[in-house]
């Protein structure tokens, strides 16, 4: 393609990125963007853990002392074959006791 | 008898280990299950930090085989600041090792785009630039502009589809993975940091983009990888993810022109 | 450090506060109801920017904030980390809040952060290790702060003064001010067989210039004596309101928080335990 040819396709790309981009973004105060997480019915998930200043009621210590029987949706996820060969995945070993630490 | 910090914080991360003798209860006798309670705190609220920081790496393997998986990474990786919005920067590389998880080649992956968001979610704030500018640009000044990119903005690589396996595991409804290769931009609009799958090239785009290469020559490195590459598509992601928040041109540094140029 | 200079060190209302969760964002904006200040955990407000920073912007000018720090690790071995006392000084010069408060415990150790407040033997060791924190970090932030009482599950053999006392010392030499948690006078009196009001006799309640209420749970040790962990996660007890009514008597109303950090209820509920507190504040005054 001829150089000029060339930009006149990518000017037309960045216009239509433009339109594209303009759509997507919504408008919106400051104020009100602030108000996502509760609107959202979501919780401190996105924010990521918290710090806590209490102790837990809950009692679960023994790191890797049990023997856990692996039950998540990497079972019933059907990953076809991946185009490049690699074989799809496995499943998980169950955790054992004697885990190295 | 005394018992130091070092001896304390050893016990305290063994569960087999005794308790330090000199940590007794009212009567004086030896504290027993009373240091248990503090082994507790320090291993469930930090298993309950991985939770909430890895969810989708935990609907893969299971609730119980996270806790599992939660109870070695916090003894082998200790956060090492009291911010804990981030800890588990450590948990991808973790998990590449991770023998009885081994079998999900694609799980280190999961969490690095699972760090990713949240990184992007406490990043700093942008204003973006009017897109409008890019496009009032002269064929020439555009190939030389150079971007600034907000900080808020990801990119993840990957060998698996992680943009597809996040989905299955987040929207109801989202369809099965396919099988390949899957390259993901995290963007940031009204503080919510979203993923979105990058075509063929998209990467090598962004991350020239990143790394102050100039417009024209992030074009071309993409067009290299991907002769195909889609520029309206990755463009698109930046300008609507309001993720370009500056536009520099050789021929106005400081000045940038104005929209209606 | 002069008096004077510092009036504003402490400048939250007499009034009922609470732990500010996100999740309760738009109830407080549209109506606080009887909640007459809030406080943050420092270590969750560090990020660069976002949504969690921006909230608090806007918190910060509708009611006054409390900024609670849980990961200076005060009672360390180790020196304080210099990196966060920078970020923290940052958010206080940001934020500008009523009032700072830490913890009489320790929770790094050679650079690991274990995220619990561990306990440290009283001595007079550690005293003067606590009392140099505390003034680094009063040098630091340009304030007096406030030190906590730890809830206490066991207590160090070596331990030669009593927590009152090492308390009243601390706060003699640095010139800080102390947050008394009653659920953790509780908890600790509960664990460690002493009567909590003769722990509040013995407190320098005249250096108390915020109260912590908050829920515990109930446990039993090996020997079947009862162990109460403070685990933030339900009502105030009716046992702690009673000794809060028995503080307030004698120290006088002062800004009482109530904190919920673990299965957080709804915003009612939450703003029903500050209402609670607010009535004892008003009664404690007539």
């Amino acid at each position: 393609m001829p150089y000029h040819t060339k930009t006149l396709a990518v000017a037309g790309a960045v216009a239509a990125a433009v339109s594209l981009g303009t759509t997507a973004a919504t408008a919106g105060s400051h104020m009100e963007k602030c108000y996502g997480v509760a609107l959202a019915g979501e919780n401190d998930c996105k924010a990521g853990p918290g710090t806590t200043c209490a102790g837990s009621s809950t009692v679960d210590y023994q790191g890797n002392a049990f023997k856990a029987v692996p039950a998540g949706t990497c079972e019933t996820m059907e990953l076809p074959p991946m185009s490049d060969g690699t074989p799809r995945m496995g499943s998980l070993e169950p955790l054992e006791r004697d885990l190295p630490g | 008898m005394s018992v130091d910090q070092t001896a304390f914080r050893a016990a305290l991360m063994d569960p087999e280990a005794p308790v330090p003798a000199g940590l007794v209860d009212a009567e004086g006798a030896p504290a027993g299950k009373r240091f248990d309670v503090y082994r507790n705190n320090v291993a469930v609220s930090l298993t309950e930090a991985l939770e909430v920081a890895f969810p989708v790496v935990r609907r893969l393997v299971g609730d119980a085989f996270f806790k599992g998986m939660a109870g070695v990474f916090l003894r082998r990786y200790p956060p090492t600041s009291p911010i804990l919005a981030l800890y588990g920067a450590d948990f991808p590389r973790f998990l590449r090792g991770f023998k009885p998880a081994a079998s999900l080649g694609y799980l280190p992956d999961v969490a690095r785009l699972e760090q990713a968001i949240r990184e992007s979610f406490h990043a700093a704030d942008t204003a973006p630039a009017d897109p409008a500018r890019l496009q009032a640009l002269a064929p020439e000044a555009l190939m030389g502009a150079r971007l600034t990119l907000a900080p808020s903005l990801r990119v993840i690589r990957s060998p698996w589809p992680v943009h597809g396996i996040w989905r299955f595991n987040t929207e109801a409804g989202a369809p099965q993975p396919p099988g390949e290769a899957q390259d993901v931009l995290v963007t940031r609009t009204d503080y919510d940091p979203r993923p979105h799958l990058l075509a063929p090239g998209g990467a090598d785009f962004v991350e020239a983009l990143q790394s102050g290469t100039s417009f024209g020559a992030a074009l071309g490195k993409a067009r290299t990888v991907a002769r195909d590459f889609d520029l309206t598509a990755t463009l698109g992601l930046l300008i609507g993810g309001e993720a370009i928040t500056d536009i520099h041109t050789d021929e106005a540094p400081d000045d940038p022109p104005s929209a209606t140029a | 450090m002069p008096d004077a200079a510092h009036r504003s060190d402490f400048a939250l209302p007499i009034a009922a506060g609470v732990g500010y969760k996100p999740r309760h964002f738009s109830e407080i904006m549209a109506d606080p109801g009887s909640v007459g200040f809030l406080e943050i955990h420092a270590e969750n407000y560090m990020g660069e920017g976002g949504r969690m920073v921006a909230q608090l912007g806007h918190l910060a000018e509708r009611l006054p904030i409390s900024l609670h720090g849980v990961g200076l690790s005060i009672g360390g071995e180790g020196r304080l980390d210099r990196g966060h006392l920078a970020r923290l000084a940052r958010l206080n010069d940001w934020l500008r809040p009523a009032a700072f408060s830490e913890h009489l415990a320790w929770s790094t150790h050679a650079g690991a952060y274990l995220n619990d407040l561990l306990p440290l033997p009283y001595t007079n060791a550690t005293l003067q290790r606590v009392a140099d924190h505390i003034d680094e970090v009063q040098e630091a932030l340009g304030r007096r702060m406030m030190l906590e009482n730890p809830s206490a599950y066991l207590v160090f053999a070596e331990s030669t003064w009593a927590e009152p006392d090492f308390l009243r010392e601390i706060a003699r030499r640095t010139g800080c001010a102390l947050l008394l948690d009653v659920n953790n006078v509780f908890v600790s009196a509960t664990n460690l067989d002493f009567t909590p009001q003769g722990y509040i006799d013995a407190f320098p309640l005249d250096l108390v210039r915020e109260i912590h209420l908050g829920g515990h749970a109930e446990d039993v040790d090996e020997h079947g004596r009862p162990l109460l962990i403070d685990d933030h996660g339900h009502r105030v007890a009716g046992a702690v309101w009673a000794l809060f009514d028995y503080t307030i008597a004698r120290a006088g109303p002062r800004p009482t928080l109530i904190e919920w950090d673990a299965d957080v209820p709804e915003w009612p509920v939450l703003e029903s335990e500050a209402a609670r507190a607010a009535r004892s504040l008003r009664e404690a005054v007539t």
